[in-house]
């Protein structure tokens, strides 16, 4: 099994959305969360003074996939992420040994 | 026999003027950072019970007391507790309730003092502050209303019955509304006090932005539409110079917003709500002096130049060096300096006050009465606020301490928070004292993390 998490702009969070839905993904958690990359943060006028924000406000997806999907599960959020622009975000898998679901006590592949 | 009207419209003046003070109390509070905004916020609040109750005392016989001398003092005792303003002293033809104008007088006092608390945001105390504001209005604050508000009263044989303030009358300077004895009176405090208090810590270098800018622009809302009472109630009557400061009001108020605006926008790049909320605000103070003295245009004209001049003028304190947090001098000292000043070049005799200024081919004899009348009031108020400020300093202490400031002034002072920001509800704690339907301590959740770290500790044992 494996863990893809994705961070991208918060406007497309619905598109992705839709996209990991066509592609049969039954289950995401997203949170908000802040950050900077090659984008850094902006800046904030107040009565003519300027404040340096560094930290962007980016969503966090993340999707447990089976072995077999996950390239497929990434190829789907990146397309549905990019806007072309710089702050687009980043996707990453990594391995994840074992999964319970709560409810049943099911493991492993069984649990997604 | 009371003349209804105008006691009606006097006593719904002093009703929207009084909401001006919680409307800058939300203004000054959406400023500030979420940790401070209700320390800011009290510091209105504080002196809205302070300053009736010392206003009811004392304040309005310094201020409209028979004058002691030189105009600068009214005799304490003469109405000290109202004495005697119970009593119906309308005339036959007509007249206003006294205590129709102490009511509209106290309000003015109030909003003066919270004023200057903008210049000291997120770090003085709060006991101190309320010595402060105490000593202030009876020391500076109920004198200068005397020099500018207490009219000189003769008889119908001429005969003189009542002696007012120098500036009023000896200087003859227009300030219908208190361009002066408000605004740069409050301006002139603020500088004083964020000299004496010093800056917050990190001033200039960390990230002090406004935590709420929707309050900030419902608080310029409150205080315009609270303005109106402020302006055309200074006319003490419903009537034609009541008209014509309402309308002079409202358009210096736009004509400043649009300002501060293209300042913005030109210098910035981005025209701002808090630039938008500032200019109404900036035009309001220069139009408070002015309002019975210039046409539309003219107030049209002082607005824009305010604006302008208050969205540059607020920049000055990184210059200078001087933590003026929110910015009382640069909207209200600057503001009511361009509005008291600007009598002297934009008055023209067709509006009610009926004299010429410089542009209007009055020479500059009004100009310098206006000049003296307002660094009169600047230079008393710095100075005695100073004092004052240096004295609380020493003796009880104005700031809070380094911590206190750092990790806010809202829980260290006043023992709350202005926003639950945890979603868990209750911030994870419980009711400490049984103060009615609260859980008793150690219950909840701080049982159930007991449990749960000594069952941890069971497990890797």
């Amino acid at each position: 099994m494996r863990l893809v998490t994705a961070i991208v702009k918060p406007f497309k969070l619905d598109d992705v959305k839709l996209a990991l839905e066509t592609v049969g993904v039954a289950g995401l958690t997203v949170s908000e969360v802040q950050g900077f990359g090659r984008q850094k943060g902006h800046t904030e006028v107040y009565r003519g003074a300027e404040y340096q924000v560094d930290f962007v406000p980016k969503v966090r997806i993340e999707v447990l996939v089976d072995d077999a999907d996950s390239f497929r599960v990434t190829d789907v959020i990146v397309e549905a992420a990019r806007t072309g622009s710089i702050g687009d975000g980043k996707v990453w898998v990594t391995e994840v040994e074992d999964v319970v679901r709560v409810r049943t006590g099911e493991r492993g592949t069984d649990a997604l | 026999m009371v003349n209804t009207g105008d006691t009606a419209w006097i006593l719904t003046s002093a009703s929207v003027v009084l909401l001006m003070t919680p409307g800058l109390a939300l203004f000054y509070g959406g400023m500030v950072r979420a940790k401070s905004v209700l320390n800011m916020m009290m510091m209105s609040f504080g002196a809205l019970g302070l300053i009736s109750v010392l206003w009811v005392l004392y304040g309005y016989s310094i201020a409209f007391g028979n004058d002691v001398g030189y105009g600068l003092l009214g005799d304490p005792t003469e109405y000290l507790g109202l004495n005697g303003l119970m009593a119906d002293v309308t005339s036959e033809a007509g007249g206003l309730p006294s205590m129709a104008f102490v009511g509209f007088q106290a309000v003015f006092a109030i909003i003066t003092v919270a004023l200057i608390s903008g210049a000291i945001a997120d770090r003085a105390k709060f006991g101190a502050w309320m010595v402060f504001a105490g000593v202030w209005a009876t020391i500076v604050y109920f004198p200068i209303a005397h020099w500018v508000f207490d009219f000189t009263l003769a008889d119908d044989d001429g005969v003189v019955t009542h002696v007012g303030g120098w500036v009023a009358n000896n200087l003859a300077a227009v300030d219908f509304a208190g361009g002066t004895a408000v605004h740069i009176n409050a301006g002139a405090a603020g500088l004083a006090l964020a000299l004496v208090l010093g800056k917050r810590r990190g001033f200039g270098k960390d990230l002090v932005r406004p935590h709420n800018l929707p309050l900030v622009m419902i608080g310029a809302g409150l205080l315009w539409f609270g303005w109106f009472g402020f302006n055309a109630g200074s006319a003490v009557a419903a009537n034609n110079t009541a008209a014509v400061a309402w309308v002079n009001t409202l358009v210096a108020a736009g004509a400043a917003s649009l300002g501060w605006l293209l300042v913005e926008k030109l210098r910035d790049g981005h025209a701002t709500s808090l630039g938008g909320a500032s200019g109404v605000v900036a035009g309001l103070v220069a139009i408070t002096p002015s309002c019975s003295a210039v046409s539309p245009v003219g107030a049209i004209l002082l607005g824009a130049v305010a604006g302008g001049l208050c969205a540059l003028a607020v920049g000055l304190k990184y210059r200078f060096g001087y933590d003026d947090s929110l910015d009382v001098v640069g909207v209200h000292l600057v503001g009511g300096l361009v509005g008291t000043l600007g009598v002297g070049f934009v008055a023209t005799a067709a509006a009610p006050a009926g004299v010429d200024g410089l542009f209007y081919g009055g020479g500059a004899d009004q100009l310098w009465r206006q000049a003296v009348g307002a660094f009169a009031v600047l230079i008393t108020s710095f100075v005695l606020t100073y004092i004052i400020g240096l004295v609380i300093q020493t003796t009880m202490g104005f700031r809070v301490d380094e911590e206190d400031e750092m990790t806010g002034i809202d829980t260290a002072v006043h023992a709350e928070s202005a926003y639950d920001f945890t979603s868990l509800g209750g911030g994870g704690g419980g009711a400490v004292t049984g103060g009615g339907g609260g859980a008793p301590y150690a219950g909840g959740s701080r049982s159930t993390a007991g449990t749960a770290n000594s069952a941890a500790r069971g497990g890797s044992a």
